[in-house]
């Protein structure tokens, strides 16, 4: 069992699975890593299971110091990681030697970077994963749903010899700024023809309210004009529009059941590419057919293999 | 009952049952869920019920989604209501005090009633439960009698103790743990309503029945509620 000493952390820095699954219709959130291709990433670089607990780093702020020789593998946002001071760029494995330390300084590019170990960190399985959910007090590293603390200690107990880089073609590409599929939902017919309009051939800014839960949206308002809704299941990605009609998109940490009408949702693919944004970074939608978007999914899913 | 399948996101459909909401919904709710989870099995990823609908959250690695809006209609064929001795029915003591429940006496200025007739009424019926949501373990339960329908509080509390029952418009529910909550309160109850180590996790399950049931104070502090005043907690 390996150990490292966590150094510095904010309330940004979460162990994360795939999530917690089979347990929504009892209200309990989905949860799990935002940027669920680059946590994949990551335990690809040491043959982990895609979904084994890594750390999601928001932003930056987190440290950790080698207690014995380690290695780990680092995917997703450029957060200006440092190994002993020296640049490390993420989407490789590398060796952390004991006494040494792994800082994350600012974000240089994306928003989120994903830490794994081999065979993936400890955590306790709460529900049948270690998501950290912090509103639900669920998961994280004894199960309560806290952040990753400074002084606190993280282990694992896989074994990987595996010192290599995502090949450059299938890393993901954080600067695209191709527009975020969306899939057509039930009330997309129940909007106004300009809000139509404006929904798909628009920019929209993100605003910096956003967190795991949601991420609010900044441009024309978009306005419903159907029945109000009772509330139902919602979707990982779903685009919301409250009635002040500036709309929402709901990430992993977001409410099971809720009333407001949406556009539609958001593609895993596309959730992952969001998760890599930040306030005021400007976004387009894109309609796509579901089973286009299936086969664009599935494709996907290969490049691991 | 009008059943459609609607695209709610790549991998979720919406099996719209109903338009509206009603008691009536939930023998035909619990059956069309038993009908997806076994027809579904290991492709089922969630299953989301809430008063109307049910979202099933499919696996897309095992199904593409025109085969998973096939699997729903076909696991719709003959759909007959289950028996209502499906759900669980429970008993939810509540000590109802003005410390722990200061909308009683909103709800009996609005009504007209005295408070104990108005915690008389609350405990007259028993109520489904429509969906869980919100928080883990938070039951929408209902409906309470249109006397007593209530709408929420202008202004919602930053902090609701835990155990706290509310009433709101026409639904009431307790507080699994300490949030913020805009529902109007009128007790407490010691029930522990989520519990990590339970089987089944949370006491109340879509399609349960449920029934408060008057306690005092002293059988409340021994069923180990924790009788903290509301304003205590700010």
């Amino acid at each position: 069992m390996s150990r490292l000493t966590i150094t510095a952390s904010t309330a940004l820095c979460l162990l994360q699975d795939a999530g917690r699954f089979g347990v929504r219709h009892l209200g309990v959130t989905q949860g799990g890593a935002a940027d669920w291709c680059s946590m994949s990433w990551a335990n690809w670089l040491l043959g982990n299971a895609l979904n084994a607990t890594v750390v999601e780093i928001t932003l930056g702020g987190f440290a950790v110091v080698a207690e014995e020789d380690c290695l780990l593998a680092l995917a997703g946002a450029d957060l200006g990681a440092q190994l002993e001071g020296l640049p490390l760029a993420p989407w490789r494995s590398f060796k952390l030697h004991k006494g040494q330390k792994l800082q994350f300084t600012q974000p240089l590019l994306g928003a989120r970077a994903y830490l794994a170990a081999p065979g993936g960190f400890d955590a306790r399985q709460v529900l049948g994963s270690s998501a950290t959910v912090v509103r639900e007090e669920l998961g994280g590293p004894d199960g309560m749903g806290l952040p990753l603390a400074r002084g606190g200690a993280l282990s694992y107990s896989g074994e990987s010899r595996l010192l290599r880089e995502v090949p450059l073609p299938l890393r993901p590409d954080l600067q695209s700024k191709a527009p975020l599929d969306l899939v057509l939902g039930a009330q997309i017919g129940q909007f106004s023809g300009q809000s139509l309009f404006d929904a798909f051939n628009t920019a929209w800014s993100l605003d910096s309210r956003a967190d795991r839960m949601g991420i609010r949206l900044l441009g024309n308002a978009l306005h419903y004009q159907g029945q109000p809704m009772i509330s139902e299941g919602i979707p990982l990605g779903a685009v919301q529009v409250p009635p002040d009609g500036q709309p929402i998109v709901l990430l992993n940490d977001r409410q099971t059941i809720g009333g407001y009408p949406r556009l539609g949702a958001l593609t895993p693919l596309a959730m992952a590419r969001l998760a890599q944004q930040l306030p005021g970074d400007r976004i387009r939608f894109a309609p796509v057919m579901q089973d286009r978007a299936w086969q664009a999914h599935n494709n996907y899913l290969k490049s691991y293999l | 009952m009008n059943p459609r399948i609607e695209v709610v996101a790549l991998d979720c459909l919406m099996l719209r049952l109903f338009d509206e909401i009603a008691e009536a919904n939930m023998p035909w709710m619990l059956a069309a869920s038993e009908r997806l989870r076994a027809a579904f099995g290991a492709q089922l990823i969630d299953l989301v019920p809430s008063y109307t609908t049910l979202m099933v959250h499919f696996d897309l690695t095992l199904s593409s989604p025109a085969q998973a809006r096939q699997r729903i209609a076909d696991a719709l064929v003959d759909l007959a209501p289950s028996a209502r001795s499906a759900g669980h029915c429970h008993v939810l003591p509540v000590w109802y005090d003005l410390s722990v429940g200061p909308e009683l006496s909103l709800l009996a200025e609005r009504s007209g009633l005295p408070v104990a007739e108005v915690v008389r009424r609350h405990c007259a019926r028993e109520y489904q439960v429509f969906a869980l949501g919100f928080a883990p373990g938070f039951a929408f339960m209902g409906l309470v009698e249109e006397i007593l329908a209530t709408p929420r509080l202008n202004t919602p509390r930053k902090k609701v103790a835990a155990g706290s029952v509310g009433i709101a418009e026409r639904q009431t529910a307790a507080y699994p743990v300490v949030s913020p909550g805009g529902w109007n309160l009128i007790g407490r109850t010691p029930a522990k309503l989520f519990d990590r180590h339970r089987d089944g996790y949370s006491l109340m399950q879509p399609g349960d029945t449920v029934r408060f049931e008057a306690v005092d104070h002293a059988e409340f502090v021994r069923l180990g509620g924790d009788d903290t005043p509301l304003e205590a907690l700010a």
